[in-house]
């Protein structure tokens, strides 16, 4: 006791003592509360708290603080874990500025914060869920399940996304954004959730092995294409046709003007 | 020269100011530059012919596999180097004879005066005099009759040539109409006898519970599987559909069409009723069905009334029920023949703004 009590008034016993004192009530909180941390999945209510923590920061403005919408963006009950991670995971939210369409541009957030804040928004009501990377997975189709995906992709979506998933235009200067580069698990949540103007394709009419086989033809179209030179985008007629009377018709103005003039005179 | 052509020339209001004097080509002016393109034309040819015994080389050398990425683009190896290569080679043949034309030969300026084109006042009698002399040796005059009996032959010959036309397809008679181009597959439903719908390609029946709001399928009818090759196309291009779910409280239903819909599934025909290109480019949100080739649009939330473009008639829509299971089905036709219009089409039954 002798050498505590000598060293009582030393610079350091202050601030140590503090360290214990913490360290004593943390122990006794471990210790009397620990059950309720335990049982109920404590990753998950910590990604909840922390996707609604985000979210009051990041999208509340819009959609209200408790995600009930506002006159400035929907309501975000029901739409599912799988709408909040294709939104942001393809950056078309937070939007940069109100207009027709959110574009598409690179996430300003880390794949934990998209998963705390789509956790988050999926407590808000049942709705599609992220799939798991198995079923986004077009790697194990043979040629044939590609070709029916093809056969799906021509029938179901071709019209607003070109016959290759180049895009294309809507009404009011709304558009189908061009396929190429994204992931299949952004392309497969698009089906299920609908986005925007979108429909929905449903599990249930399309199914998770026809999804696959459209994701598998989309990467079949933007990654095989061997043997073509310049695609011009590969929109059909109307760069073909802009290239050919430009550069073709052009081109062969200036040879023939080159032909028939005279050329150098010896004065 | 025609003398009528100088005098034409040089009564003119303005008068002929004749060839400019030639002025010698640099090139002739020194037989060393003369030389030297000579020598260009000769190595264009030569280029070329190496070009062309390279294309060669390589089309055999190098395997069809290679892929080469530069970004935008990309392509086989083999394909461009064989197609450079061997426009290279016509394309600097076309060089040399550009080339060998304006340096060394001549560019002597000529003049060739045009001539009119008119035969001369005898031969042109002549020629009247030879023809009236035909009519009177022929006898057409004084024998009526050959002349008549030819042209009844050639006439008649005329109606084989005619009838071959009917192999064109059959009269569009009232009745042949009906039978045809007024009647899709679902003509075959019946209260009893119902035809389910099923999704395009893969033939899965729909379920009513299976569609969510702003959900839209392309679909046909179950029947459309019993035909094959030319009758399958035909019959598809009449029977494609779309289905889609809308939430109730946003559409307006017209009284008489209550009960055509479940609970907000409503089905309508996927031929766009100007020229009959098939339509899917659905908004969810604004209900709107845009048509990419001319950009009709129609309202899928208010009876498929055009609300855009050149359509002239809303989309025929199709009444659908639910069968025992819960699947989609349909009981009858279109009500009003589907796709693009023609003359004999009777346009009064189709749905209008206003109609209950």
């Amino acid at each position: 006791m002798k050498y505590l009590s000598t060293r009582r008034r030393h610079p350091a016993a202050k601030p140590l003592i503090l360290v214990l004192a913490l360290f004593l009530v943390g122990a006794v909180y471990a210790l009397v509360i620990p059950s309720s941390q335990v049982s109920a999945a404590p990753a998950t209510t910590q990604q909840v708290a922390e996707g609604k923590a985000l979210f009051q920061v990041s999208c509340s403005s819009c959609h209200g603080l408790n995600g009930e919408g506002t006159s400035q963006g929907p309501s975000l009950v029901g739409v599912g874990a799988a709408s909040v991670d294709f939104q942001m995971g393809t950056g078309r939210m937070p939007m940069a500025r109100p207009g027709q369409q959110a574009p598409r541009k690179a996430s300003e957030f880390s794949a934990d914060e998209i998963t705390a804040i789509s956790t988050y928004v999926a407590t808000l009501g049942p709705g599609p869920d992220i799939p798991t990377a198995a079923v986004v997975d077009p790697t194990k189709l043979t040629d044939e399940e590609i070709a029916r995906g093809g056969d799906l992709f021509r029938a179901n979506c071709s019209a607003c996304h070109n016959i290759s998933g180049q895009g294309g235009a809507l009404p009011n200067g709304k558009y189908a954004p061009p396929l190429t580069g994204v992931q299949p698990v952004h392309v497969y949540e698009a089906m299920r959730i609908g986005p925007q103007q979108m429909p929905v394709f449903s599990k249930n009419v399309i199914t998770d092995e026809d999804a696959t086989q459209i994701i598998g033809y989309l990467q079949a179209v933007e990654n095989d294409n061997v043997g073509g030179g310049l695609s011009l985008g590969s929109m059909g007629p109307v760069t073909e046709g802009l290239w050919a009377w430009v550069v073709g018709i052009g081109g062969l103005a200036i040879v023939a003007v080159w032909i028939t003039s005279k050329g150098a005179r010896s004065k | 020269m025609n003398e009528n052509a100088s005098k034409e020339l040089t009564q003119g209001p303005v008068a002929d100011p004749g060839v400019e004097p030639h002025v010698e080509s640099y090139v002739a002016s020194d037989p060393k530059l003369d030389k030297a393109a000579e020598g260009r034309v000769i190595a264009c040819f030569v280029l070329s012919a190496v070009s062309a015994i390279a294309s060669l080389v390589l089309y055999f050398a190098i395997p069809m596999t290679i892929r080469i990425d530069l970004g935008t683009f990309q392509a086989n190896l083999h394909n461009v180097l064989f197609g450079t290569t061997m426009g290279l080679a016509i394309l600097l043949i076309g060089i040399g004879i550009v080339v060998w034309a304006r340096n060394l030969m001549s560019d002597v300026e000529m003049v060739e005066i045009r001539h009119p084109e008119a035969s001369s006042d005898e031969d042109r009698t002549e020629a009247l005099v030879m023809l009236s002399d035909g009519v009177r040796d022929s006898g057409v005059a004084r024998r009526k009759f050959v002349l008549g009996s030819l042209g009844g032959a050639l006439g008649l010959f005329s109606l084989p040539l005619i009838v071959t036309l009917a192999d064109m397809g059959p009269w569009p008679t009232k009745r042949v109409r009906e039978q045809t181009l007024e009647r899709t597959l679902f003509a075959e439903a019946t209260p009893q006898q119902p035809i389910r719908l099923v999704n395009d390609v893969t033939w899965k029946p729909l379920r009513a519970a299976d569609l969510e709001i702003g959900q839209l399928v392309n679909a046909q009818p179950e029947n459309l599987q019993d035909f094959h090759g030319v009758e399958y196309q035909q019959e598809k291009a009449k029977s494609s559909i779309i289905v889609v779910r809308m939430d109730p409280d946003s559409i307006t239903v017209p009284e008489s069409r209550r009960d055509w819909q479940v609970s907000g599934i409503l089905c309508y025909s996927k031929i766009c009723t100007h020229v009959g290109c098939p339509i899917t480019l659905w908004e969810q949100q604004t209900h709107h069905l845009l048509c990419p080739c001319h950009q009709s649009t129609f309202d899928l939330g208010n009876s498929g009334l055009v609300v855009f473009g050149p359509a002239a008639r809303a989309l025929p829509q199709l009444k659908i029920s639910l069968d025992d299971e819960g699947y989609l089905v349909a009981t009858q036709d279109f009500t009003v023949p589907v796709g693009p219009s023609y003359f004999e089409r009777d346009s009064r039954n189709d749905f209008k703004k206003g109609d209950a």
